[in-house]
């Protein structure tokens, strides 16, 4: 006999999400706050915002939730792959946002080497990195409700 | 605003102008040129500046077509707080005592003592042109941007002038203008503010082999030009013979404009006017030094997440095993 184990029992179910969409939204404020809009329309001004209004310090937290983000991008790669496939399979909506968080991945991969000393980028290049980022972070808050709208989780049983 | 005309200007004018009729366009020296990948830096010798302001008022001249010309009426901005920077009528266009959209270098003056007797010095102050410069690093836009020769430039056109670049810049540099740029076919009256502005070092006139206008029109060779490399070296053989001391080397992770001045710094940040558009002489440290870390710990993040999750795989395979077994 062969004990099978029987969707929803793996903690990775429970936790991810919230942590995943907590996360997500901390990138989208610290990201937003890389504009001069919440001091502009008084978001800063409500207590316990003010730091949005601090550059230094949301673009030192939009990295730290870019290195979380990487972190848990692997692991939800390697439980998928190892654990999770046999019984899951992702949804096409999943796809998509697999496909729009790669985006975001790689434009912000760039944006952070451009960042660095000694790199330098030709303005064009600059440009579409930093406005295609803000994009591809606009679509997948737009797929997001869309697909929460639709009800499009990410997996669904085999 | 300070909008105060400068006391020398009218005086100095005549210097300026016999300097302007004078030089021919120099060009740039070979050992000035940058090789290849190598940033170009200036070094400014407090020592010899006579604060005649040659180099404001060539300035000026060969950035002229560079300068903001506003379409007024403003747009009226929401929500209120959004001041309007309009330095676009003739008084505020001649201010030369400050940093303004219009004034790109400008000389401050300190009194201090130098070998036992009061001495005025003065120097010129612009761009310091970081060697990882936040304003180009941090700006949303892509506007700001820092060229392969060092030179960090804002480019006009795409600057929707939200003051970011200011606010990041250790010395505050760049300055506002309302009422001109991209923001007006956008949305003038809920974002952006008009276009940032500040000193480019020539980039256009190196770009054809020629001096920056300051250092060109300076009776008094104050500032010196070529590869970073060899601006320091001589910044510090400067320093080791004739006992003066360097800022900019290190400033904000090291700049690619070095003062060598007779008196230490605190002692002329202490004399000097600071404020809006008159920056400081203050020690700097590297901004952008916690995000460049933060960026290598990037790279580990990953091989965190993936140690982990084969962890947890092995983990729950091997119970997943014994429970098998167990069962069987």
């Amino acid at each position: 006999m062969t004990l099978e184990m029987t969707p929803r029992a793996y903690a990775e179910q429970r936790f991810l999400k919230p942590f995943y969409y907590i996360l997500l939204f901390t990138m989208a404020l610290t990201g937003f706050g890389q504009m001069p809009i919440f001091k502009r329309y008084y978001i800063a001004d409500i207590p316990g915002m003010g730091w949005l209004a601090h550059y230094y310090t949301t673009h030192y937290f939009h990295y730290i939730g870019a290195i979380i983000l990487f972190g848990l991008f692997a692991y939800a790669v390697v439980v998928y792959f190892g654990l999770m496939r046999k019984q899951f399979q992702l949804t096409w909506a999943a796809y998509v946002r697999i496909a729009i968080l790669a985006l975001i991945t790689i434009t912000g991969i760039f944006r952070v080497l451009k960042n660095l000393p000694d790199v330098v980028f030709s303005p064009l290049f600059t440009m579409v990195i930093d406005i295609s980022h803000l994009a591809f972070m606009m679509f997948l808050m737009i797929f997001g409700i869309l697909f929460m709208v639709l009800k499009k989780g990410w997996m669904v049983e085999k | 605003m300070s909008k105060q005309i400068s006391r020398r200007s009218f005086l100095k004018g005549s210097l300026v102008a016999a300097c302007a009729t004078c030089a021919s366009q120099v060009p740039l020296p070979a050992s000035a040129k940058s090789k290849s990948g190598q940033e170009l830096a200036t070094l400014i010798d407090i020592r010899k500046c006579i604060g005649c302001e040659a180099c404001v008022e060539a300035c000026r001249e060969v950035n002229d077509f560079k300068y903001p010309e506003p379409e007024k009426p403003f747009p009226k901005m929401y929500p209120n707080r959004v001041k309007v920077a309009d330095w676009s009528d003739e008084e505020g266009r001649e201010v030369r005592d400050r940093l303004t959209p219009y004034n790109w270098l400008t000389i401050q003056w300190a009194t201090v003592e130098v070998d036992g007797e009061e001495t005025e010095v003065s120097f010129p102050r612009r761009c310091m042109h970081c060697q990882n410069p936040p304003c180009a690093d941090l700006c949303p836009w892509g506007a700001a941007r820092k060229l392969e020769n060092g030179i960090t430039v804002i480019h006009s056109d795409i600057c929707l002038g939200g003051k970011k670049c200011q606010v990041v810049c250790p010395w505050n540099i760049p300055q506002r203008q309302t009422g001109v740029g991209l923001y007006l076919d956008i949305l003038p009256s809920l974002a952006g503010n008009g276009v940032m502005y500040k000193c480019d070092r020539c980039y256009n006139r190196i770009a054809e082999g020629e001096m920056p206008a300051c250092i060109e029109e300076c009776p008094e060779d104050v500032q010196i030009i070529g590869p970073r490399d060899e601006i320091v070296r001589e910044a510090h053989r400067l320093a080791e013979e004739e006992g003066v001391y360097i800022y900019g080397e290190t400033e904000n992770g090291g700049t690619n404009t070095l003062y060598v001045s007779p008196v230490p710094y605190e002692t002329l940040n202490q004399a000097i006017s600071k404020g809006p558009g008159q920056p400081h002489f203050d020690k700097v440290e590297d901004q952008m030094a916690h995000a460049d870390n933060l960026a290598k710990a990037m790279l580990i993040a990953p091989l965190a997440g993936l140690a982990a999750a084969v962890g947890r795989v092995y983990k729950a395979s091997k119970k997943l095993g014994d429970n098998t077994g167990e069962a069987s």
